[in-house]
């Protein structure tokens, strides 16, 4: 690999790497807000039951 | 959410400005070849990774002092973004050092170091996935922040004492002899704020995750406590 | 302080009675040495600078597995819960623990570290007075961080792992100046380690009173 190549690589990498954390960040709060979503209708159904 | 929005597109584009400068501005560094630009997203991520670590070690007593999840969880997010900035060292630093000497590893103290604190900060992200309960194992992750920050000054000596270091192996790092050009120093610096404000950033987002994460945790054990033990 | 000598002689008594973690380190101290000096077979010109590395890898070793079992003691029967409650310094549980981990290690240390210079042919009285100071002063950084964390990891099932892997990164830099003071010992002499034993005098001061520090903080819960 040339030296521009590795100097790319270099930069691909920590770009990449961002993104990807990122991605899973938002991937995350995506899960929680589903999660709540159906907590909040599982205790809305326990409720009435009580 | 707006304001964290806003945040990180100014952290996007502190970052899309510096590799403008970084890539085309900066001229080439004599006699070192494109691949010393890796300098310019190699020292910025060390920044950021020593800013994370701080925070995180900060936050850790902050934590132990008032026992405020809040500081718990922003010590939290500050080491998970840490481990990965050092990360971006190590590998940048490894890319550079098998170009300019086909070395994978070199054995420079400041990598040394790097490696180490990774390592560290690895064991207390790993600690908070599998010690358990998140209030229980938070004292405990808090001791390995702390103590991680407190080796830096031995791990900077001793990693000196290793191998006689030989000069030219020591990759420049802020420029040992200062970097000539007006606008290389705008890539190194510009690139320090650039990487912090990105950091700073994840760290942010990070932390509101957790906090959204661990109350969902909570009103989950309140939803199989009201249904009965299901 | 007589709390850390109640504490210290309590554990200590238990040790002479069974013995067990003495033994045990120790033979495991001696199979690690017997191993390494066989693997590496080395050549009697070679071998003395082996003997630094083998006998703090030994020292880890043993050291991790010793240090364990102070606090692993403590959880049966709820120890813990009972020296909570007694109106004792939890500072002086961690020096106590510090003082007993250290006396053990060193015991084990005694034993190994002669067996290291049988195996690899190389003479260490000469260096004695000298190598005892490396030793202790090696000993009780490790033994500072290692009683800290085995507090941490006693209560997680998967504390044989964890202990290693959150003790290992933090005892790099006392591992390494112990091997180049050690090196320097049994080589050209105590003097020129000076860097190196100055990295581990350091090293103690900072993570024993971190120890100090950070044991209250955590005892509490």
């Amino acid at each position: 690999m040339s030296h521009l190549g590795y100097m790319f690589a270099g930069y691909t990498v920590v770009i990449i790497g961002l993104l990807l954390y990122v991605r899973r960040m938002v991937s995350r709060l995506r899960e929680v807000d589903e999660e709540l979503h159906e907590l909040r209708r599982r205790l809305g159904e326990a409720g009435p039951h009580r | 959410m707006r304001g964290m929005e806003w945040f990180g597109a100014l952290a996007s584009a502190a970052l899309v400005a510096v590799l403008y400068v970084a890539l085309l501005v900066a001229p080439e560094a004599v006699g070192e070849g494109a691949v010393q630009r890796i300098l310019y997203i190699h020292a910025p991520s060390a920044f950021a990774a020593y800013g994370c670590i701080f925070v995180a070690a900060g936050a850790s007593a902050v934590y132990l002092w008032k026992r405020s999840p809040a500081a718990d969880r922003l010590a939290a997010s500050a080491a998970e973004v840490g481990v990965l900035m050092c990360t971006f060292v190590l590998v940048t630093g490894s890319i550079w050092g098998r170009a300019r000497w086909n070395a994978w590893w070199t054995p420079d103290p400041r990598l040394t170091l790097m490696l180490i604190l990774w390592a560290i900060y690895v064991s207390y992200v790993l600690l908070r996935a599998f010690g358990g309960d998140d209030e229980e194992i938070a004292p405990y992750a808090a001791v390995v922040a702390i103590a991680g920050v407190l080796a830096i000054p031995a791990i900077r000596v001793s990693s000196r004492l290793m191998r006689g270091i030989h000069p030219s192996v020591i990759a420049p790092r802020d420029g040992g002899t200062g970097l000539a050009d007006p606008y290389m120093r705008l890539a190194l610096w510009g690139g320090a704020v650039a990487m912090l404000l990105v950091a700073a950033w994840l760290v942010t987002v990070r932390t509101r995750l957790e906090r959204v994460e661990r109350e969902v945790r909570a009103v989950r054990r309140a939803a199989d406590a009201a249904e009965g033990v299901v | 302080m007589r709390a850390v000598l109640a504490i210290v002689r309590k554990d200590l008594l238990i040790e002479w009675r069974t013995r067990e973690t003495v033994v045990t380190t120790a033979v495991l101290g001696i199979l690690l040495v017997t191993v390494l000096a066989v693997a590496h077979d080395p050549t009697p010109a070679a071998a003395p600078a082996l003997v630094a590395p083998v006998v703090w890898a030994a020292v880890v070793f043993t050291g991790l597995l010793g240090v364990e079992r102070g606090f692993l003691l403590e959880r049966e029967q709820d120890c813990l819960g009972g020296l909570r409650g007694a109106p004792i310094d939890p500072t002086a549980l961690y020096v106590a623990k510090l003082l007993v981990n250290v006396l053990l290690l060193s015991v084990t240390q005694a034993v190994v570290v002669p067996l290291t210079g049988l195996f690899l042919r190389v003479d260490l009285w000469h260096a004695v007075p000298s190598l005892v100071v490396v030793l202790f002063l090696g000993t009780v950084g490790f033994a500072a961080v290692a009683t800290l964390f085995a507090f941490v990891t006693v209560r997680l099932r998967t504390r044989q792992v964890m202990l290693p892997l959150l003790v290992l990164p933090l005892l790099m830099p006392l591992l390494i100046a112990a091997v180049k003071a050690t090196e320097a010992v049994l080589g050209p002499g105590l003097g020129t380690a000076r860097d190196a034993v100055g990295v581990l005098v350091s090293f103690d001061v900072i993570f024993v009173t971190a120890g100090l520090l950070l044991f209250p903080a955590i005892i509490r819960d």
